[in-house]
C-alpha cells in the first residue's frame, strides 16, 4: 500500500473476544464493500469471525468484552504482552458494559438463575482497564464501523487519534433532528461524547450514553432539566449507569 | 420546482405538548409546505454555511496529488424565512463576504438562493424588535405577507419578478394596501418579549466579572446547541480525512460552538477557558458586544432559538435581565 509514493507498513492486527456479544466485532466483518480496502491496510492475522488463521504475530490487538473468568485474565495478560498497542473495543472492553448490569446482584444467584446446578467459572465483571493497561478506548455499543475504519487509518498513518471531546447534541443538530428531550424523553446526550452520529435521537431514542462521558460533564444540571421535565432520579441515575461507561465520575 | 431545489418549512415530531416541531427541509413538492409555522427549530443558516462542508477533495497519487474544488450550487429557492433570518444572514455577508478573507463558498451559495421571506405574528418570546431584526428592507427576493385570503407581496429581485408572474398575481389595490398595513400593524403590537440593549454594550463591560455568569454557567452543559441552533452564529472547526483506500483525502469545515469545552484550547495542552459560565459569557459577549465593535449592530436578531432549543433554559432574556439587575442593586 503506497501512500503518497510512499510505501505504507501494513501492521498485523488481532481481534479478540471476550465476554460480550460480538456485536463489535460484526461491525467490522459485515461490512463487505470496505473489508478489502481494509486488508490493504492492514494484515488481519488472528480474527475469529472471519478467519481461521491464527496467529500471535500482531501488533495492534483489538480486544471485545469485558473480563469475567480466570482464564480471561490470563489470555489478556498474554494478549497485552504481544501488542504494541492495545484497544479496548466497545463498551464492555471499555466499561463493562452492560454485562456490569449483572454486577448489581449476587454473583452465585444469577449463576443459579442462568445456569441451574451446572457449575461454570464466573467471577465479577470487569474492564480491560481493570487488569492490563488500555492504549486507546474505542467506544460505543456497539462500536461504529466508520469509527473503527477511522481509527485504523490514523493508526497506520501514524496519526494520534482525535476523538470527539463534545457531546452527542452536537451531531444530534447537524442531523437536523428534533430534540428527543423536548418530546418527552430522557436523554444523556448532552453528557455522552459524540462520534456515533446521533443515532438513537436520529431514529427517536434517547442516547443511554454506550459511549461514554464528553469531556465536560455537568450531571447536576442534566439531573435537573429531567425532574423539570416530570421524571425522577432514579430513573436518571438508572439510565446512567445502565453502560456503567459513568463509574468513576458520578456519584 | 423542476428546475429548482425548493426548502420550505415542514413539521416533524411533536414537542410533548403536541406542538409541530419545524425545520427548513427539501421540499418535493409546493404541498409539503407549512406556511403557517411558527418557529424552525433550527434556523436555515445550515444552507449557507452547512454543518458539515468538504471545503477540498484530494486525489492521491504516487507522485503528488490532484485536487479539486467546487463551488458549483444548484440554484435554489428557499420560501419563508422570516425577517429576523434574512437579517441574520445580512449580518453573515459581513463577516462572509465584506471581510478581507471573502468566503467563496458562501458566496456561491448566497448568490444562487432565491428567499421568499413570510411575516408572521411574533411568537410570546420573539425579542426580534428589541434586536432591529423585526422588518427586512432587503437580502431577498420576495417577501410575502399574509393578508386573509391573498399574500402581499414586495419583490426585490428579477428572479422573483419572472417568477411571481408565472402565479396569478394580481396588481395591488388600495384596499390591499389597507390590509397590509393594518396585518403590519397587528404584527408590531403582539410583540411581547422585550431586551434592553441600549446599554448592552456597556453593561457588558461593567459586568465582565459579573457574579450571573457564574450562575447561568452552573446550568450550561456545554453542549453547543445554541450555536449550533442560532441563525447567526458561524464558528467553524477544521479536519482533514482520507478514505480507507488510501487514495481520497479530504479537507472539510464543520460548525462549531464557543460553548464547546476546547473551543479555546491551544497546541500543547493549554484551555484558556476551561469554565463553563467564562465560555457562556463569551457567546454573549460576540453576540451583543463584540459583533457591535467590528459592525455597528449586534450580531443577535433576537429570534430566541438558543432560548428556546436550551435544555437548561438559558435564554438572552433572562441572562440580560440578570444583568441589568445586578447592575441598578
Ligand atoms: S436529543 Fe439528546 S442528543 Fe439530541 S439534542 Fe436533545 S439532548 Fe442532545
Ligand atoms: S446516541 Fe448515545 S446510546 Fe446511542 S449510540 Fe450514540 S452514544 Fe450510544
Ligand atoms: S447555553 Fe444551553 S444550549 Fe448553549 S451550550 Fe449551554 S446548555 Fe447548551
Ligand atoms: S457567539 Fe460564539 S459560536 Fe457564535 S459566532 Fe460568536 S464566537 Fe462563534
Ligand atoms: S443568539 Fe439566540 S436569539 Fe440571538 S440570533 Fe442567536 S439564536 Fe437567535
Amino acid at each position: 500500500m503506497k501512500y503518497l509514493g510512499i510505501t505504507l507498513e501494513r501492521p498485523k492486527i488481532g481481534i479478540f473476544d471476550f465476554t460480550g456479544c460480538e456485536g463489535c466485532q460484526l461491525q467490522i466483518a459485515n461490512n463487505e464493500a470496505s473489508l478489502k480496502d481494509l486488508f490493504g491496510l492492514v494484515e488481519i492475522v488472528n480474527f475469529r469471525e472471519i478467519s481461521s488463521e491464527r496467529r500471535d504475530d500482531y501488533e495492534i490487538a483489538f480486544v471485545e468484552g469485558s473480563i469475567t473468568t480466570d482464564s480471561e485474565t490470563a489470555r489478556l495478560k498474554k494478549i497485552r504482552k504481544q501488542a504494541k498497542i492495545l484497544v479496548a473495543m466497545g463498551a464492555c472492553a471499555c466499561s463493562g458494559g452492560v454485562n456490569n448490569l449483572r454486577s448489581r446482584f449476587s454473583l452465585p444467584e444469577t449463576i443459579k438463575e442462568v445456569y441451574g446446578e451446572h457449575h461454570i467459572d464466573s467471577g465479577p465483571v470487569r474492564k480491560l482497564k481493570d487488569i492490563v493497561p488500555v492504549d486507546i478506548e474505542l467506544p460505543g455499543c456497539p462500536v461504529s464501523k466508520n469509527e473503527f475504519e477511522w481509527l485504523v487509518r490514523n493508526l497506520v498513518l501514524g496519526i494520534t487519534p482525535q476523538f470527539p471531546t463534545y457531546p452527542v447534541c452536537v451531531e444530534c443538530k447537524q442531523r437536523l433532528n428534533s430534540c428527543v428531550v423536548d418530546m418527552g424523553m430522557i436523554c444523556l446526550g448532552p453528557i455522552t461524547r459524540g462520534g456515533c452520529n446521533a443515532v438513537c435521537p436520529r431514529n427517536r431514542f434517547g442516547c443511554w450514553g454506550c459511549r461514554g462521558p464528553s469531556d465536560e460533564v455537568n450531571f447536576e444540571s442534566l439531573m435537573e432539566i429531567h425532574i423539570k421535565r416530570g421524571f425522577s432520579e432514579e430513573q436518571v441515575v438508572e439510565r446512567i449507569n445502565f453502560f456503567n461507561t459513568f463509574s468513576g465520575i458520578f456519584k | 420546482m423542476e428546475e429548482n431545489e425548493v426548502i420550505g418549512p415542514k413539521s416533524r415530531d411533536r414537542d410533548i405538548e403536541g406542538n409541530k416541531i419545524y425545520r427548513f427541509l427539501k421540499l418535493n413538492s409546493f404541498d409539503e409546505l407549512e406556511m403557517d409555522y411558527t418557529r424552525s427549530y433550527l434556523s436555515p443558516k445550515n444552507y449557507f454555511l452547512p454543518f458539515k462542508e468538504d471545503l477540498v477533495t484530494y486525489s492521491l497519487q504516487d507522485k503528488g496529488w490532484e485536487q479539486e474544488i467546487n463551488y458549483t450550487i444548484h440554484p435554489r429557492v428557499i420560501v419563508g424565512m422570516r425577517a429576523c433570518d434574512i437579517n441574520a444572514l445580512l449580518k453573515l455577508d459581513q463577516v462572509m463576504l465584506k471581510s478581507a478573507y471573502p468566503n467563496p463558498y458562501y458566496f456561491a451559495r448566497r448568490k444562487n438562493t432565491l428567499i421568499i421571506g413570510l411575516d408572521h405574528e411574533p411568537l410570546e418570546d420573539c425579542f426580534c424588535k428589541s434586536m432591529n431584526s423585526d422588518t427586512a428592507f432587503h437580502g431577498f427576493g420576495m417577501f410575502l405577507t399574509d393578508i386573509g385570503d391573498k399574500y402581499f407581496a414586495a419583490i426585490n429581485s428579477d428572479t422573483a419578478f419572472i417568477i411571481l408572474n408565472r402565479f396569478d398575481a394580481e396588481e395591488i389595490t388600495d384596499e390591499d394596501r389597507l390590509l397590509f398595513k393594518a396585518e403590519k400593524k397587528k404584527i408590531e403590537l403582539k410583540f411581547k418579549t422585550q431586551v434592553n440593549i441600549t446599554i448592552l454594550p456597556e453593561l457588558m463591560d461593567l459586568e465582565f466579572e459579573s457574579e450571573v455568569w457564574k450562575k447561568w454557567g452552573d446550568k450550561c452543559l456545554s453542549c453547543g446547541t445554541c450555536a449550533m441552533v442560532c441563525p447567526t452564529c458561524y464558528c467553524y472547526g477544521m479536519e482533514e480525512d482520507i478514505d480507507l483506500s488510501i487514495t481520497k483525502a479530504v479537507k472539510r469545515r464543520f460548525l462549531y460552538s464557543c460553548n464547546l469545552l476546547d473551543f479555546a484550547a491551544v497546541a500543547g495542552g493549554h484551555n484558556f477557558r476551561p469554565d463553563a459560565g467564562v465560555r457562556l459569557k463569551y457567546r454573549y459577549y460576540h453576540q451583543f458586544r463584540g459583533f457591535m465593535e467590528a459592525f455597528d449592530q449586534s450580531l443577535c436578531v433576537g429570534c430566541n432559538r438558543c432560548g428556546n432549543a436550551c435544555l437548561a433554559g438559558i435564554n438572552p432574556k433572562a441572562v440580560i435581565d440578570d444583568l441589568i439587575e445586578t447592575e441598578t442593586k
